[in-house]
């Protein structure tokens, strides 16, 4: 018998998936080892959704093939499908019923009875503070609501493996961050999550594993840092509040973060800065020597300077933007 | 809902997969289990549209009503003598109209996305689309129903009595269940859903006007005749509805309708499926 350790939750190799003459997965392989956190990150139409389509029954590939703990997806379907959790970017749950129906009829179709499925479905709207709503039919439910409920319902059977695509795309800064908590706790339960998502932040937030996916391709498969490192670091921006101070300011800077300022504005210093503990040191130094700020920010590299390192292409505009 | 909700997770272990037992195939119990599910959530979600009514109880009522009323003196000389044409008639027609949105529910799931879900659950493939259809059932018996309320009320007595009622209510239902196979079908191959119910509409008028379900065929032109009575299935629909109401018999049409149906569900049921399967 071989380590449970030693199978890995998701196996897959080169798959490939054709609409029309647009190959929307093209080779793409990916390996998650049991107990970890998988994002895929792309732009739209990178080919993510059809990627976690394949993985989770729903679409047959064109070629390649896919392990789900082992367990062939083609071959041992129904096996795969007791084993995974779905929850898809459009709410799949009914408008027309309560939250409580909602998840007892899922509840049922998973094969617990009556009461058990009740049982469960009051448990899950606990867990996910939706108790309130229980009784409420869904379509006065917020986005959030929704998504949480959405989440829900993979949860019933208690899969180990867990695909969430998109599951924060249109969440407010606030529910999204308990969504985030919530992806940790189920990975703490001993569950296995592939996520897709387009935010960076997110990915870095939740991955143990990033595989960045454009053109139905995957052009980086790392860890959020090996990931980052790749891109180029973070930013200092800094805002000297008396012009007359910025080019002492950049000269101090660049001693201490032994990099180059770029100067943006009259008054704005940008710095590549790779160990954010520094920054305290910078700020002491430059309020020592008397230079007032008005400003400062670390920004991060954004998807799409990831993509533009990447692949050499992405939009051009947006990135002035950043 | 307050702003402060905090998620209790409890922290429920999962059972690794290599620790559970597992089946490579859905047995026909968890077939037929998931199928009541779902046909239970469909007619959940019919009592939670109040407007579905208006297909299974206000249509009858308004076709009973204006068929009596607008053709009775001009048909059968008065309105209690066509009340016996009449009533199989929009029974026929009420029922064919629901068979018609048999898909539409279905459709609904596809496009919003549930589908999806069900067909990453180890669910039977076949119960979203079996259970929705089943849920038709009771549209059917309701609609019937109706008809048949109305058409007493107007002062319709059928010689047969109640049973026969009861009888044919559970015919014309089979009848159209069958048929409802064949919308589900198209409504699965066309592009949107309002599609299906012009495809509906327009493979319904002619086939319902064009048999005897309102109007005695020996009043039409030979040629229409010949048509209404032979090739139109549905007048013999209506005829097997006719001689049960009025001798409480069955007779070769009544078979020949059933095994016709039964043909259906043979080739449809597959074909559904196929499509449905391919759809979602």
């Amino acid at each position: 018998m071989m380590n449970n350790n030693a199978i890995l939750a998701v196996e897959a190799h080169s798959l490939v998936k054709t609409f029309g003459d647009k190959r929307a997965v093209d080779g793409v392989s990916l390996k998650i080892p049991t107990g970890s956190i998988c994002a895929v990150l792309g732009p739209n139409g990178a080919g993510k959704t059809t990627t976690i389509n394949m993985l989770a029954t729903l679409l047959k590939p064109d070629a390649g093939d896919v392990k789900i703990f082992g367990y062939d997806v083609q071959r041992e379907t129904q096996i795969v499908r007791q084993l995974i959790g779905l929850t898809g970017q459009f709410a799949s749950i009914d408008e027309d019923l309560t939250a409580l129906e909602n998840l007892t009829i899922f509840g049922r179709l998973y094969g617990y009875s009556r009461k058990d499925s009740k049982c469960k479905a009051n448990e899950l709207l606990e867990e996910f503070g939706l108790s309130d709503a229980a009784s409420r039919v869904l379509s006065k439910f917020s986005g959030g609501m929704r998504r949480r409920l959405d989440l829900a319902v993979s949860l019933i059977s208690q899969p180990p493996l867990i695909f969430l695509d998109e599951p924060t795309t249109g969440l407010d800064p606030r529910t999204r961050s308990q969504m985030w908590q919530t992806i940790h706790n189920l990975v703490k339960c001993g569950s296995t999550v592939l996520l897709t998502t387009q935010y960076l932040d997110e990915a870095d937030q939740l991955a143990d594993n990033i595989v960045v996916i454009d053109k139905g391709r995957v052009v980086a498969n790392d860890t959020p840092d090996g990931l980052k490192r790749s891109v180029g670091n973070s930013s200092l921006h800094l805002t000297v509040k008396d012009a007359v101070n910025t080019a002492n300011a950049a000269q101090i800077i660049e001693r201490m973060l032994d990099a180059k300022v770029q100067l943006a504005e009259a008054s704005e210093l940008i710095a590549p800065i790779d160990n954010i503990d520094k920054l305290t040191d910078v700020l002491t130094t430059l309020k020592n020597a008397g230079i007032a700020l008005s400003g400062v920010n670390i920004v991060q590299p954004t998807l799409d300077e990831v993509f533009f390192a990447l692949t050499g292409e992405g939009s051009k505009d947006k990135k002035e933007e950043n | 809902m307050t702003n402060t909700t905090k998620f209790k997770m409890t922290n429920t272990t999962i059972i690794p997969a290599a620790e559970r037992k597992l089946k490579n195939r859905i047995g026909v119990g968890t077939a037929i289990r998931n199928t009541c599910t779902l046909a239970f959530r469909a007619l959940l979600k019919m009592s939670k549209n109040p407007e579905i009514f208006v297909d299974f109880v206000v249509l009858p009522v308004m076709f009973t009503l204006l068929f009596t009323f607008l053709f009775g003196g001009a048909i059968s000389g008065n309105i209690t003598n066509y009340l016996p044409i009449v009533i199989p008639g929009v029974l026929l027609m009420s029922s064919f109209t629901n068979c018609t949105t048999a898909g539409s529910k279905l459709r609904e799931d596809v496009d919003k996305g549930t589908t999806n879900r069900f067909k990453s659950m180890p669910i039977a493939r076949i119960a979203p689309l079996a259970g929705s259809l089943i849920a038709d059932l009771i549209r059917y018996v309701m609609g019937g129903t109706t008809v048949f309320v109305t058409g007493y009320i107007l002062g319709y007595r059928p010689e047969a009595g109640i049973l026969a009622v009861t009888f044919s209510i559970f015919f014309m239902m089979i009848i159209a269940w069958g048929l409802s196979w064949v919308f589900a079908f198209i409504s699965m191959c066309t592009k949107t859903i309002s599609t299906a119910s012009a495809i509906g509409v327009v493979v319904m008028f002619p086939l319902v006007f064009l048999s005897n379900a309102f109007i005695p065929a020996e009043t039409m032109p030979s040629g229409l005749q010949y048509f209404v009575l032979h090739y139109n299935p549905l007048s013999r629909v209506v005829m097997v509805v006719r001689q049960l109401l009025t001798y409480g018999t069955i007779g070769a049409n009544f078979w020949l309708t059933l095994y016709g149906t039964l043909a259906i569900l043979v080739m449809f049921i597959p074909l559904t499926l196929i499509a449905y399967k391919r759809k979602a």
